[in-house]
C-alpha cells in the first residue's frame, strides 16, 4: 500500500512548506515563552551562584536581599564571623536604578562589595575583560549587558565611576544587569542623604531638645554626625568552610544574632518560587492560550485541507477504500505539518532568542515537551477532520 | 456474451425512493435488468429518469428500498429479506464493481500508474504485483507511455482511458459507467466505447453504459431505456465500431 497522506504531500508540498512555516512561527513563539520562563529561573539561579555565598544573612522577618528589603548594621559581620564553619563574610548592598549614559537611561542593580580583599563574597565570580576593583572609591564592574566599555566614566548619583571590568550573567532577578561598585560608595548610593536633606535634618536635630541640652557640650555634633554616616547594609554574605552544614550554620545565626539567614536551597526557593510566581503564572497563563491558539489553528488548517479534497476522499471510499486508510492519511499529514512546524518553531526561537533584552533560555527538555504536545495538539486537531471526511458519501464521486 | 452462463447482474422490480413522507421522489419504480458476462448495454432515458439512481444502487452506493439484486448468482440486495446481504458494501464495490464517471476523478497527488495500482493494493495486493497489473491494463488502453506522469498532465481522453483501466484493475465482473464520453468529442467517445467493447470481451465483464449521445447509442446490441423509473429493454442496432 502506498502512503496517501506522503503523496498528498509532496504533490502539493509548496503549500504545505508554506502552511507549516506559518505554524513553525506561531509554535516558535511559544518555545520562546518558554524560554523566557526559564531564563527568569535562570537569572535567579546565577545570582544565587555568582554572589558565591552559602548563606544570606539578613535583617529578621523579611525575606531579603532580593525579594524583600532588609536592612542590617554594616558590624553584625563580625559576629558571624567568628561562628565555627564560618569560612569568610562580606558586607553587601543592593539597590536597583535608573542610570542615565551616554544619553540614554536603562535600568540597572548596583552591588555594593567589600574590596579590602580580593575574592569576597558578593564579588563577581569571574571577569570577561578588564581587573577586580582596587580602589576603594569609584571604579565599577559592569555586566556586559549594561553594554558599558572598559575605561568608561559612568555616573552614579552624585559620583562617577570608571569601569574597570566586565562580567557576564550577573543580573537581578528581574534580568537588570549588574554594577559592582566598593561597598562604601554603594552605602553612600543607597543611604546618603543629598545636601537640602543633610540640612534638614541638622537643624531638626538642633531643635530637638533631647539632642542639643545645654550642658552637654558636643552631643549635637555627635548626634548629627552619627545621622549623616550611613551604617547600613541589605545583607552579609557569609561562605562556608568545605565541610561545614549550611543549615546547621543558618540555625545556629538565627537563633543567636536575632538576624534571618537562608541557606542556598531557601534562596532558591525565595528567587525562583516567591519572587517569579506571578511572572510564571502569567507565562503559564500565555502559554495555555497560545497552545489552545495553535491548536485551533491545526484543526482549521486540516479542516480545510481536507475539505478540499472531498471529492478525492469520496473516489477512495467508492473503490473501496477503509475508513481507517482515510483517517490514517488525516492523522499523517496533521502530524506532518506538526513536525514541519516544530522544526520551524525551534530554529525561530533559537534565532530570535538573542535579540530578545531579557535571557532567554531554550531547554532541550523543554524542546522535547513541546515535541510531544505539538504532536498531540495536532492529532486531537484532526479529529475534527477526520469526522468530516468519515461523513463524506461516496455516492458523491458519482454526481448526479 | 455468453447466455448459457450466470448473468453478471440481474436486477428485479428494483425500487428506490428517496425521502419521505410528502417529499417522498421514488427515482426507481421497479426496474427490471439483466446483463450478461462481456456484455455492453446502454442505457438510456431523459434527465431525471433515474439513470444515476440505478447505478448508485447497483454500485451499492445507496441502498434500494425494495426489489432483488444478483451479481454473478449471488442475491445482494432483497428488499422483502433484510436489505443488504453483506455489511462490507466497500469490500463488494472494491472487488466486483468498476466505476467510470462522467469525469475522470483521477487522485490528483497519484501518478497514472498508482491511480490504477491502487485499487489492486486496497485490496492487498503488494506493491510491486499492483504496478504490474496496472501496467499491463494501461498497455492494453493505449496510455502505457503515460505511466508516470502525473494526471493533471494528461488529455481529457487519456484521463478517461486511464479511470477505464483502474475500473478494471480488480478484475471486477461488472463495470457502471456513467455517460464516460460526456467530456470527449466524438472521435474519442467512439475509441472509449470502442475500448469498453474490447474489454468487456476479453475480461468477460459486464458493463452498463448511462449514456444520451447520440452518436454512441448505435453502437449498443442491447439498450435499456428507462423513463419514470421504469425499464424496457430493445435492441440496438449494433453499428460495428
Ligand atoms: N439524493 C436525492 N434525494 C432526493 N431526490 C433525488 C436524489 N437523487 C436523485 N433524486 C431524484 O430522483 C430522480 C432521478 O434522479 P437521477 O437518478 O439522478 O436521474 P438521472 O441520472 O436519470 O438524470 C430525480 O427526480 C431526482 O430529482
Ligand atoms: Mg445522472
Amino acid at each position: 500500500m502506498i502512503n496517501l497522506a506522503g503523496r498528498d504531500i509532496l504533490h502539493g508540498w509548496g503549500k504545505f512548506l508554506f502552511t507549516g512555516v506559518g505554524l513553525g512561527l506561531l509554535i516558535g513563539v511559544t518555545l520562546s515563552m518558554a524560554g523566557i520562563y526559564r531564563g527568569m529561573v535562570d537569572d535567579g539561579q546565577v545570582l544565587i551562584d555568582n554572589s558565591g555565598a552559602d548563606l544570606w544573612v539578613v535583617q529578621q522577618g523579611t525575606l531579603g536581599p532580593y525579594a524583600e528589603p532588609s536592612s542590617i548594621r554594616d558590624d553584625v559581620w563580625r559576629g558571624i564571623a567568628g561562628l565555627p564553619g564560618v569560612a569568610e563574610t562580606g558586607n553587601a548592598a543592593y539597590l536597583t536604578m535608573q542610570i542615565e549614559h551616554a544619553g540614554k537611561e536603562s535600568r540597572a542593580m548596583v552591588v555594593g562589595m567589600e574590596v579590602d580583599r580580593p575574592n569576597r563574597p558578593g564579588a563577581p565570580a569571574y571577569l570577561t575583560a578588564g581587573r577586580p576593583v582596587l580602589a576603594g572609591h569609584y571604579e565599577a564592574i559592569a555586566d556586559e549587558l549594561a553594554k558599558f566599555k572598559l575605561g568608561e566614566r559612568v555616573r552614579i548619583r552624585r559620583h562617577e565611576y570608571e569601569i574597570v571590568g566586565l562580567t557576564r550573567r550577573m543580573v537581578s532577578s528581574s534580568g537588570d544587569p549588574m554594577i559592582f561598585v566598593p561597598l562604601k560608595d554603594a552605602q553612600e548610593i543607597q543611604f546618603l542623604k543629598d545636601n537640602d536633606a543633610l540640612l534638614n535634618e541638622r537643624a531638626r536635630t538642633a531643635a530637638n531638645p533631647a539632642f542639643n541640652r545645654p550642658g552637654v557640650p558636643g552631643l549635637l555634633e555627635a548626634v548629627q554626625a552619627a545621622n549623616a554616616q550611613s551604617r547600613m547594609v541589605n545583607a552579609v554574605l557569609v561562605r562556608l568552610e568545605a565541610n561545614a552544614d549550611p543549615e546547621a550554620v543558618a540555625a545556629e545565626i538565627r537563633r543567636w544574632k536575632r538576624l534571618q539567614a537562608y541557606t542556598k536551597v531557601q534562596m532558591e526557593d525565595i528567587l525562583v518560587a516567591k519572587l517569579i510566581a506571578t511572572s510564571s503564572r502569567q507565562i503559564a497563563m500565555f502559554l495555555v492560550i497560545l497552545s489552545v491558539v495553535t491548536a485551533a489553528i491545526v484543526a482549521f488548517i486540516i479542516y480545510t485541507m481536507t475539505l478540499a479534497k472531498v471529492r478525492e476522499i469520496a473516489v477512495l471510499k467508492l473503490i473501496g477504500a477503509r475508513n481507517r486508510t482515510i483517517a490514517g492519511m488525516i492523522l499523517q499529514q496533521a502530524l506532518g505539518l506538526g513536525l514541519i512546524g516544530f522544526f520551524v518553531g525551534r530554529l525561530a526561537a533559537g534565532l530570535w532568542a538573542p535579540v530578545f533584552p531579557k535571557y532567554v533560555l531554550l531547554l532541550p527538555g523543554d524542546a522535547l515537551r513541546g515535541f510531544a504536545i505539538v504532536m498531540a495538539i495536532c492529532a486531537l486537531a484532526s479529529v475534527v477532520a477526520i469526522r468530516a471526511a468519515l461523513a463524506i458519501d461516496p455516492a458523491e464521486a458519482i454526481g448526479g | 456474451m455468453d447466455k448459457t452462463s450466470i448473468p453478471a447482474i440481474r436486477i428485479e422490480g428494483l425500487m428506490k425512493r428517496y425521502g419521505t413522507g410528502d417529499a417522498a421522489v421514488d427515482a426507481l419504480k421497479g426496474v427490471d435488468m439483466t446483463v450478461w458476462p462481456g456484455e455492453v448495454v446502454g442505457l438510456i432515458g431523459p434527465s431525471g429518469s433515474g439513470k444515476t439512481t440505478l447505478l448508485k444502487c447497483l454500485g451499492a452506493v445507496i441502498e434500494p428500498t425494495g426489489g432483488h439484486m444478483q451479481l454473478s448468482g449471488e442475491t445482494i440486495y432483497d428488499g422483502k429479506d433484510g436489505g443488504w446481504r453483506t455489511g462490507d458494501l466497500r469490500a463488494l464495490r472494491r472487488d466486483r464493481i468498476g466505476f467510470v464517471f462522467q469525469a475522470p476523478y483521477l487522485i490528483p497527488f497519484l501518478d497514472v500508474t498508482d491511480n490504477v495500482a491502487l485499487l489492486p493494493m486496497l485490496a492487498g495486493i503488494d506493491n510491486a504485483a499492483a504496478r504490474k497489473r496496472a501496467l499491463e491494463l494501461l498497455t492494453a488502453l493505449d496510455v502505457a507511455h503515460r505511466a508516470g506522469a502525473q494526471v493533471s498532465q494528461l488529455s481529457g481522453g487519456e484521463q478517461q482511458r486511464v479511470a477505464i483501466a483502474r475500473s478494471l484493475a480488480n478484475h471486477a465482473p461488472i463495470i457502471l459507467a456513467d455517460e464516460p464520453t460526456a467530456p470527449l468529442d466524438s472521435e474519442r467517445a467512439l475509441t472509449v466505447i470502442r475500448i469498453l467493447n474490447d474489454m468487456a470481451v476479453q475480461y468477460q465483464t459486464a458493463i452498463i453504459v448511462v449514456t444520451h449521445d447520440e452518436k454512441i447509442i448505435p453502437t449498443f446490441k442491447r439498450i435499456y431505456h428507462i423513463r419514470d423509473g421504469r425499464t424496457h429493454e430493445e435492441a440496438g442496432e449494433g453499428r460495428p465500431l
